[in-house]
């Protein structure tokens, strides 16, 4: 297990690393006008230069990556170019926002999801056609669209909620709740609707197992066979899904911030890649794929602890 | 087209099947709108040059933010210019952009797929590293960054977002070749010299062609969810009009004109929406759709013809039930069990069976597969698959219905009092009975937790005692043991533990050693015997073999096509088969043996011991 665990987290270091260094280099060629737009217009040639040899940008690439990477393993991003505020506390004070979105988002669509979808292919008949149907709505109606109509009628034409919510964490609560509900559901329809799916067909398949057929003759009462036994085998495969609209939400959400005007990621992307902040944007991605490593890690670490066969090998 | 082509033209290379699919999808009325909208979008995006009156840029400072007129057929946006002709140039731009997204993800992803499948080794390993590094990308972060690099074109975002959506056709394609590359035909095509293009363009891609279709119905759904996505953010290339675009400048006078958003997200929508209906309907038509349609759309329309023929007079009236014959453990009086098809007939698997079990008697009931024997051994269990009715007949257990002769279904209530406690099952395949996710100990403590109504350290002596009364050398260790980490022989004797741990009246042994070692197959039946002396219990052994029977069984039904041919005491039957069936099947089982001597118990006895003493199961734990 431990062998295991540590093999995943070199492989997870390989890929930052990879990233890291690819995304490096595409930024590289974006940076040929960078110190003129940070002093503006009116700055001299010879205060433009100063800023370059400031930056390091006359310095060969390798170089300049080294010493990025050099600093980054030590957990100094260096500070935003533009603003000047280190990349670490950027990112810090807007993490929460975005991390609060996705996990509640998460964590709503896999306790529904696993409700509709167990409720499907037990119960089958009408609540069996409205996951499927669901299924097909949700995959075709792109998370972002669906925030816009929240936000036409919801917040324009009932004015129930915000439609706009610049507030920060401290700002209490119910306004915190507030502004969330929107982006969330926003962000739950289309993920329930497609992992209610999977986790339908999953115990469709894990029902007709033998296994479960000797449970009954044993006189397992049926809850016990669904929640402790089916579910059990069938959560894999919910898990493995869960785990990529996890990725894709942490792209996704950047919209949906925008849409809602959250102080999150999203924001910072957008803006730190628009101007080519390098440090800034180096730093976004960073925090992004060492998240998603960590997820993909636990979900391995989960699937190993349901199957004994896999906790094994 | 070469549909119409006749078959022996197109032969082998799949066109005829083609024809067929196609033909199912428009069948299907959601294929059939999927269809409709996506030609819909095609014809505007070809034919947007003669449908749009305006160019998509014109503007019209005096006329904005207007309503649809004759002029502007859905009105203006905020600078005036004509939205039915932006939204006609966006479909161009959309589609586009999304088929050259799945085009990048194609050529890059099944290539590559294709050799790291074929040739696996080193490229293989490489290949699998970039698809977990860009697997491990969130899309969105990745195309602003190419953004920042390399400008806000259309066209490069959407060859980046290809790159990132090549892992879905790599995956695919590598799975698929890797499970046909050691097929026997394509080893043949090997041995009779076809080289590997050869053998990959005619017997590969004709496994992987399905799968790419509908994954590139789906990548196409997705590339316009993410350009649209980016161009909404004001990251798109503002004089390229796209439905993004649209999006945007609705977005920013949702105040002034919400219609100004419908127009663009209605499209995208559609779009969306039928690409992945498209998919869907064509995985429903390469799948028999047929077969798996038929038994659930059963339980509505069936269900009423199945109440009608259950109420027909005389069909099943109670008196069927002969009086007199409660003392019996278990009697099964003219039982039927059907199956609803799809044009709500019922396909009958059992038909006017009926036979009865006394205390501590051994029934083996005998025939050949599809013969009905395991259908009426599940009845009994209550067991059945949720689409199986109950078409006549009624069983009793110790006196009382558990099938009433007007059920149409076994009744659960009745039965859940009875299953474990009274009535329980050894099932055929050892493996596959165990659940893997739990430990042997657990699935035998469990039951008898529940059932028995006894704690859990007493439920765990009585296990440890009952897995050393099935012969297993090492309970506490097999206690302990995940199924997965003992032999076949072993999982079948602690599911026999399992049978009667919670001293059962009745059990049933479907096939209980046919998917055993021969080695093994001697002692589990002598378990069984023994384990049936020494309880007392009254055994329902459902099998196809007659030696098992001769060797276990007291009376013996047989069985043919749902029907009972012949029943009654073994060594009559054996000695003197009455129904042609029963003599082919003996004649067959027996081959050239006198069917006395089978009934001699030295002679088995001895061949037991012998195989006894090479007990593979006990050396393996052992190990």
């Amino acid at each position: 297990m431990v062998s295991f665990i540590l093999k995943r987290i070199a492989s997870g270091i390989s890929v930052l690393v990879a990233i890291s260094f690819f995304t490096y280099c595409l930024l590289y060629f974006s940076s040929a006008n960078i110190a003129r737009n940070i002093l503006g217009e009116y700055a001299s040639q010879a205060q433009v230069q100063a800023k370059e040899i400031e930056l390091g940008l006359h310095r060969p690439l390798l170089s300049r990556f080294f010493e990025w990477a050099g600093n980054a393993v030590q957990g100094d991003f260096g500070a935003s170019w533009f603003t000047s505020e280190p990349v670490v506390s950027a990112i810090t004070t807007r993490l929460p926002v975005t991390l609060t979105l996705v996990i509640v988002s998460i964590v709503c669509i896999a306790i529904i999801a696993t409700l509709l979808g167990t409720a499907a292919a037990v119960k089958r008949g009408w609540i069996d056609r409205l996951v499927q149907g669901a299924a097909v709505v949700g995959d075709a109606i792109p998370d972002f669209v669906l925030a816009i109509v929240l936000v036409a009628v919801f917040a324009i034409n009932l004015k129930i909620f915000p439609a706009t919510s610049s507030i920060s964490p401290d700002a209490g609560s119910a306004a915190w709740v507030a502004s969330m509900t929107l982006p969330v559901i926003a962000l739950l329809i289309n993920g329930i609707a497609s992992i209610a799916q999977q986790i339908r067909s999953a115990v469709i398949k894990q029902l007709e197992k033998d296994y479960v057929r000797t449970l009954r003759s044993r006189g397992i009462p049926e809850w016990e066979i669904l929640f402790k036994h089916v579910l059990r085998s069938a959560a894999p495969a919910g898990l493995t899904v869960l785990s990529l609209k996890f990725v894709g939400m942490l792209g996704g959400v950047v919209i949906i911030e925008q849409i809602f005007a959250l102080p999150g990621m999203g924001a910072l992307a957008v803006q730190s890649t628009s101007q080519g902040d390098i440090p800034l944007v180096m730093g976004v991605v960073l925090y992004t794929v060492i998240i998603v490593i960590i997820v993909n890690l636990l979900v391995d670490l989960i699937n190993g602890w349901l199957n004994p066969k896999v906790r094994v090998s | 087209m070469s549909m119409i082509q006749p078959a022996e033209l197109v032969g082998q290379t799949g066109t005829v099947v083609r024809s067929h699919v196609v033909k199912k999808i428009l069948k299907n009325p959601l294929g059939l709108a999927s269809v409709i909208v996506i030609v819909f979008m095609i014809a505007l995006a070809v034919l947007a040059n003669v449908l749009a009156p305006f160019d998509p840029n014109f503007a019209n400072i005096g006329k904005t933010l207007a309503g649809g007129d004759t002029v502007n057929l859905l009105g203006t946006d905020s600078v005036g210019r004509d939205v039915w002709s932006r939204l006609v140039f966006g479909a161009r731009t959309t589609l586009l952009s999304a088929l050259l997204c799945a085009a990048v993800a194609i050529v890059i992803g099944l290539p590559s797929g294709l050799v790291a499948g074929y040739y696996a080794g080193k490229f293989d390993g490489v290949a699998n590293w970039v698809v977990n590094v860009l697997m491990a990308l969130p899309g969105i972060i990745v195309l602003l960054t190419v953004r920042a690099a390399l400008g806000p074109s259309v066209w490069i975002s959407m060859v980046a977002f290809g790159i990132l959506m090549a892992p879905g056709y790599f995956r695919l394609t590598r799975t698929a070749v890797q499970s046909v590359r050691n097929e026997l035909y394509v080893d043949a095509a090997r041995v009779a010299g076809l080289g590997d293009t050869a053998i990959i363009s005619r017997h590969i891609f004709s496994v992987v062609r399905a799968p790419i279709i509908i994954q590139t119905a789906v990548i196409c759904g997705v590339a316009i969810a993410i350009q649209s996505g980016l161009e909404f953010l004001g990251l798109g290339d503002p004089s390229v009009a796209t439905w993004g675009v649209m999006l945007n400048e609705g977005f920013k006078n949702i105040y002034l004109s919400p219609l100004l958003l419908l127009w663009p997200a209605l499209a995208i929508g559609l779009t969306i929406g039928a690409l992945v209906l498209l998919g869907n309907a064509i995985r429903d038509a390469l799948e028999d759709a047929e077969k798996i349609k038929a038994p659930r759309r059963g339980s509505g329309t069936a269900q009423e013809t199945l109440a009608a023929t259950r109420h027909l007079p005389g069909r099943t009236s109670p008196a069927a039930v002969e009086a007199g014959t409660e003392h019996h453990l278990v009697k099964v009086s003219h039982l039927g069990v059907g199956y609803p098809q799809a044009d709500g007939s019922i396909k009958k698997v059992v038909d006017d069976v009926s036979f009865h079990v006394d205390r501590g008697e051994v029934l083996g009931i005998v025939g050949e597969s599809g013969s009905g024997k395991s259908q009426t051994a599940f009845s009994i269990l209550g067991l059945l698959p949720d689409s199986a009715r109950i078409v006549a007949g009624s069983i009793q257990f110790d006196g009382k219905f558990t099938v009433a002769p007007t059920d149409d279904r076994v009744s659960q209530a009745r039965l859940g009092g009875y299953r474990g406690k009274r009535i329980s099952y050894i099932p055929q395949e050892p493996m596959s009975n165990l659940d893997p996710a739990f430990t042997i100990g657990y699935q035998l403590v469990t039951p008898m937790v529940r059932v028995l109504k006894i704690s859990k350290a007493e439920a765990r002596k009585r296990a440890l005692k009952l897995l050393d009364d099935v012969g297993i050398r090492f309970p506490e260790k097999t206690f302990n043991a995940y199924p997965h980490e003992v032999s076949g022989g072993m999982a079948q004797r602690v599911l026999i533990a399992g049978a009667i741990s919670c001293e059962p009246d009745l059990i049933i042994a479907d096939e209980p050693t046919t998917a055993l070692d021969v080695t093994v197959q001697a002692d589990v039946l002598d378990l069984i015997r023994d384990l049936q002396k020494r309880l007392g219990v009254g055994v329902i052994l459902v099998t196809h073999n007659f030696g098992v029977v001769a060797d276990l069984c007291d009376r013996v039904a047989v069985m043919q096509n749902g029907r009972l041919v012949e029943d009654g005491d073994v060594r009559e039957i054996l000695r003197n088969p009455k129904d042609p069936y029963t003599q082919k099947l003996l004649g067959s089982m027996l081959e050239d043996k006198e069917p006395m001597t089978m009934l001699v118990s030295g002679g088995m006895g001895a061949a037991q011991a012998a195989a006894r003493d090479d007990d593979p199961d006990a050396k393996e734990m052992a190990l």
